[in-house]
């Protein structure tokens, strides 16, 4: 396996981290990045100090990989959602970090149609997200076009929810494909409240978002307070673009939105969202795909902006990378670029391409769709590059190993 | 009768080639379906559909019927478009 060493950017004095809520994290495990493209998945794994990584890859190669996730309740199971080009979808599954992999029974895949109803298939897998901690080897799923399914045995086989796919209600809010995205509509941001197995968020790319209180028998929109493009009625939930929503697992009854329309939080049991990102900076907006909580204090979060403006290029607002990170919950924004490339540099970050670890200081980490991998050890005071010459990054995640 | 498995399916089958029995395109996918588990779904969808970039000739004809009848002595073949960038 290569070495691949991280070149700390110059030294300029850097803000001391704020003081944290809730107790310090204990002492630091060993990390794995899951890196997913459009051409396979790689693992790189760190060293205790986050200052070397070791490749491991390409797994897959070929494959679209859409995500990739390590169960973080046995720290060793990983879950690869992929296809290729051409082939049939389906979940690989590896109890072994990787070194054999074995293809899902039963991977996500829409009922028969009944008749009057246009049938459908699951083109990808696009979203994983490990169940409740208390529920072993549960796992759920969210499909393009938009599905939803769940497995009970580690990922080998999946059901769907008839409530969502099925629902003449929801499937009119999900839209046709002439709507969606360039891969085509999503279902995403799948979460599980860690305080209760039962309750259940997700979103839609062209379909708002939903909650669930009852395991996933039933579901309710949540989309008040969230703005649409201008001339779409947002009382139509198929005009609802949300791009990634996050829960606080500090504090499960506030969540945060990066969206189509803006950067929004929300704290239940309120139904309606709030427009946070209207205070960042108006040369940069608070247009983007990915947003990352803090582990442990619920009042900071990272966007990565793009430039949504005119015919939306989705690039570093004028060419110039960077994150942005609030403090208090989105009352004030702060920029973070150093070490990022200070000019020409049109980067473009997907939704589940950014992540963030459960360390003190919390560790960021990004993949950009040119296929770079960078991270910060110091929650963005500084970033430097942990891989360059990827294909195009379709997610990262951090795991901690057993 | 023989049938040509493609490339991007041969980690099911080992081999190019390999024998498969029906009277029907579906019931030889079938009977693929049951010798290399999993194969099927990456041809075709849950909706019994062909997928898009999947082309099956039988003879040198193409087929895109599952209820398509097949002789024990017909040559079929599944290719993949091999398109992409």
């Amino acid at each position: 396996m290569a070495r691949t060493s991280v070149q700390p950017a110059a030294r300029k004095p850097v803000p001391a981290p704020a003081a944290r809520r809730g107790s310090p994290s204990s002492p630091p495990r060993r990390l794995v990045l899951l890196v997913a493209t459009r051409k396979g998945a790689w693992l790189f794994h760190g060293d205790a100090k986050r200052k070397t990584w070791q490749v491991d890859g390409p797994h897959f190669l070929g494959h679209i990989v859409s995500h990739l996730q390590l169960d973080p309740r046995d720290g060793r199971t990983l879950l690869a959602a992929a296809r290729t080009g051409h082939l049939g979808p389906t979940v690989f599954r590896s109890t072994n970090l990787g070194r054999s992999w074995k293809e899902a029974a039963q991977p996500p895949a829409f009922a028969k149609a009944p008749e009057g109803v246009a049938p459908r298939a699951v083109d990808h897998t696009f979203w994983l997200t490990p169940g409740h901690s208390g529920e072993r080897d549960t796992w759920y799923a969210g499909t393009s076009p938009q599905g939803l399914f769940r497995s009970v045995d580690g990922g080998v086989s999946w059901m769907p929810f008839p409530s969502i796919n099925d629902d003449p209600r929801y499937r009119e809010w999900m839209g046709t494909v002439q709507d969606g995205t360039p891969d085509g509509p999503k279902l995403h941001s799948i979460i599980v409240d860690p305080r209760n197995a039962a309750h259940l968020y997700f979103a839609m790319s062209g379909g708002g978002v939903h909650e669930s209180a009852d395991g996933g028998r039933s579901w309710a929109p949540l989309v008040k307070g969230l703005e649409v493009v201008e001339g779409f009625d947002p009382l139509n939930i198929t005009f609802h673009d949300p791009h990634v929503v996050r829960l606080c697992p500090s504090n499960p009854d506030r969540l945060y939105q990066q969206n189509h329309c803006g950067i929004y939080r929300i704290d239940r049991p309120a139904e309606r969202w709030l427009r946070i990102g209207s205070r960042m900076p108006k040369r940069t907006g608070d247009i983007g795909f990915p947003l990352v909580v803090h582990p442990r204090d619920d009042d900071i979060v990272w966007v990565f902006p793009m430039d949504g403006t005119t015919v939306w290029p989705r690039t570093s607002p004028q060419g110039r990378p960077a994150a942005y990170m609030t403090r208090n919950g989105g009352k004030t924004w702060q920029r973070l670029d150093t070490g990022l490339p200070e000019s020409q540099a049109w980067w473009t970050v997907k939704r589940q391409a950014m992540t963030a670890d459960a360390q003190d200081p919390v560790g960021l980490y990004f993949g950009t769709t040119s296929g770079e991998l960078w991270m910060s050890r110091d929650e963005g005071a500084r970033w430097s590059c942990v891989a360059r010459h990827l294909p195009e990054i379709y997610a990262v995640e951090v795991a901690e190993l057993a | 009768m023989q049938v040509l498995i493609p490339t991007s399916l041969r980690s099911y089958t080992g081999r190019s080639r390999v024998e498969a029995i029906g009277s029907t395109l579906g019931e030889v996918l079938a009977d693929l379906e049951r010798r290399f588990p999993g194969i099927c779904f990456r041809m075709v969808d849950e909706q019994d559909r062909i997928r898009p970039h999947m082309r099956v000739f039988v003879d040198g004809r193409a087929i895109q019927d599952l209820a398509q009848s097949l002789q024990p002595t017909d040559d079929v073949s599944i290719v993949q478009a091999l398109s992409g960038g």
